[in-house]
């Protein structure tokens, strides 16, 4: 088997490496990348702390291999932050006290963000919907679907607004 | 968890992916969302030595509505359908499936084709296809045929599909005036494949009888299958309650649910009844004219 040279867009830098087909694309980020801020909990397609924005749409980064991100644009966790500024998600995570161990966190605000990039004003139900691909063994989602409330409104009231933020929101561009 | 070793190629056209087929059959295995593909390499219940990536090929996630059919491109994504126009529309019984999938994630990669060619007994767009009387359209580097849904499901995990083959498209009867259909599914938690699943597509006659009836079932047997004493129970019936339950009965005699984790067999049974009779409820309901 031939190892393949993929290139892949990470929170706006290329990056490139030499991987086995079977790579998947959370160890590519974790291992080749050093971007371990995505989770790997399950890793058989369920718990969805692995989550990334893949292409614009949220993706399981644990059910994807490297190669088909070959070309591909990739958001994750550490891409949120603008110069040493949280993401509205984070912050209101932070806030709300969205989490306790942390580990389903980063997967729970990248679905987040691809959710308000689709729906900047969704019900508690559609919260909850929209979190249904992400499990959390601590919080209860209580306080979780706080903090997205918390940021709908955030990145509604900066609005229109940077245009910036709402493409982060969107995942992408 | 790490799969076996295996090769892969995206051929940027679909002759290119039909050729490699052909050349390595047997050996190569369609990728296309992967939300049903790779949990399988991971647990090396498969280990194909190559994996042909679909992504690429021009034309496979177009949703067209023809006079006849509504045509779903075999890489149309759950979602995709779920959010077009057409389908909200006029095929309520597809978007409450397509809606109801797994959880985002698996709605914003999975596809129908890749979930047709699965065929696990509990996905859901079988059971709808069945009831709609759709077909499947297999495409190899020697041509093309079109398998109604009726003659594809065969078994768990297996279909009429051939190792060469590709399936291209997903087809659909428009429905007529006065029909309705509906999807019912029962889960155990959030983004969960279906305890018993129930799609029902049918018309009414002029004078308010049903004209015709497709119940499909998913969940309750080795593969999805067509309830076809129920069928024959709604067809030139009166659409009363008394009806349903009779009908849902027979649904639920002619499944052949396995106890597992989701429940033992009197139980899928009777959720085998409960949804065949809430989708018949609104299916009736869609074909008077409501939404
Ligand atoms: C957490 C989770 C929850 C889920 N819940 C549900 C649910 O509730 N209901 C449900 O129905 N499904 C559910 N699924 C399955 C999901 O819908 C899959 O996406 C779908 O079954 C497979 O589609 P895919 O595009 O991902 O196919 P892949 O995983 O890429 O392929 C699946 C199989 O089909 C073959 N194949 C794919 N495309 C083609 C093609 N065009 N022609 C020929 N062969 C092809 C592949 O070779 C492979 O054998 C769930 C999956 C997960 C991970
Ligand atoms: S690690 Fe990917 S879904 Fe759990
Ligand atoms: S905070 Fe611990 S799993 Fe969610």
């Amino acid at each position: 088997m031939t190892t393949q040279h993929v290139r892949v867009t990470v929170n706006g830098q290329p990056r490139e490496a030499d991987v086995e087909p079977r790579l998947l694309l959370a160890h590519l980020l974790r291992d080749a990348f050093g971007l371990t801020g995505t989770h790997v909990g399950c890793d058989t397609s369920h718990c969805g702390a692995c989550t990334v924005i893949f292409d614009g749409r949220s993706a399981k980064s644990c059910t994807v291999l490297a190669v088909q991100a070959n070309g591909a644009e990739v958001t994750t966790i550490e891409g949120l932050e603008q110069g040493g500024k949280l993401h509205p998600l984070q912050q209101a995570f932070w806030d709300q006290h969205g989490l306790q161990c942390g580990f389903c966190t980063p997967g729970m605000i990248m679905e987040s963000t691809w959710l308000l990039g689709q729906n900047p004003d969704p019900t508690e139900a559609e919260i909850r919907e929209g979190i249904s691909g992400n499990l959390c063994r601590c919080t209860g989602y209580v306080n979780i679907v706080k903090a997205v409330q918390q940021a709908a409104a955030e990145l509604r009231a900066a609005g229109a607004g940077t245009a910036e933020q709402a493409s982060v929101a969107a995942g992408g561009r | 968890m790490i799969p076996a070793q295996f090769d892969y190629v995206r051929p940027p056209a679909l002759a290119d992916a039909l050729r490699i087929l052909k050349e390595r059959e047997g050996e190569a295995k369609v990728l296309s969302g992967g939300y049903s593909l790779l949990p399988l390499l991971k647990l090396r219940m498969a280990q194909p030595a190559l994996l042909v990536d679909i992504r690429d090929l021009d034309g496979l996630d177009r949703i067209v509505e023809t006079a006849e059919e509504l045509r779903i491109g075999g890489r149309a994504t759950h979602r995709a359908i779920h959010e077009d126009a057409t389908v909200t529309a006029r095929y309520p019984l597809l978007r409450d499936a397509a809606g109801g999938i797994g959880d985002p994630q698996v709605r914003n990669w999975g596809t129908i084709g890749g979930s047709c060619a699965h065929a696990d007994p509990s996905a859901d767009w079988p059971a709808v296809l069945i009831a709609a009387r759709g077909s499947l359209v297999c495409r190899s580097a020697d041509g093309e045929r079109t398998v109604p849904a009726r003659a594809f499901f065969l078994d768990t995990f297996q279909t009429a599909i051939e190792p060469t083959e590709l399936l291209t498209e997903v087809r659909v009867p428009r429905p007529g005036d006065r029909s309705g259909g509906a999807y019912a599914k029962i889960e155990r938690k959030a983004g969960d494949f279906a305890t018993a699943a129930a799609a029902v597509q049918l018309s009414l006659a002029d004078d308010g009888t049903i004209a015709e009836a497709g119940v499909g079932l998913a969940a309750v047997a080795e593969t999805a299958f067509a309830a076809t004493d129920a069928e024959a129970v709604l067809r030139g019936g009166t659409p009363t309650e008394e009806l349903f339950r009779r009908a849902a009965q027979a649904a639920a005699a002619q499944s052949r649910p396995a106890a597992d984790g989701h429940g033992p067999v009197d139980y899928k049974r009777a959720m085998a009844a409960e949804m065949t009779l809430r989708a018949l409820r609104r299916a009736v309901a869609r074909a008077r004219g409501a939404t």
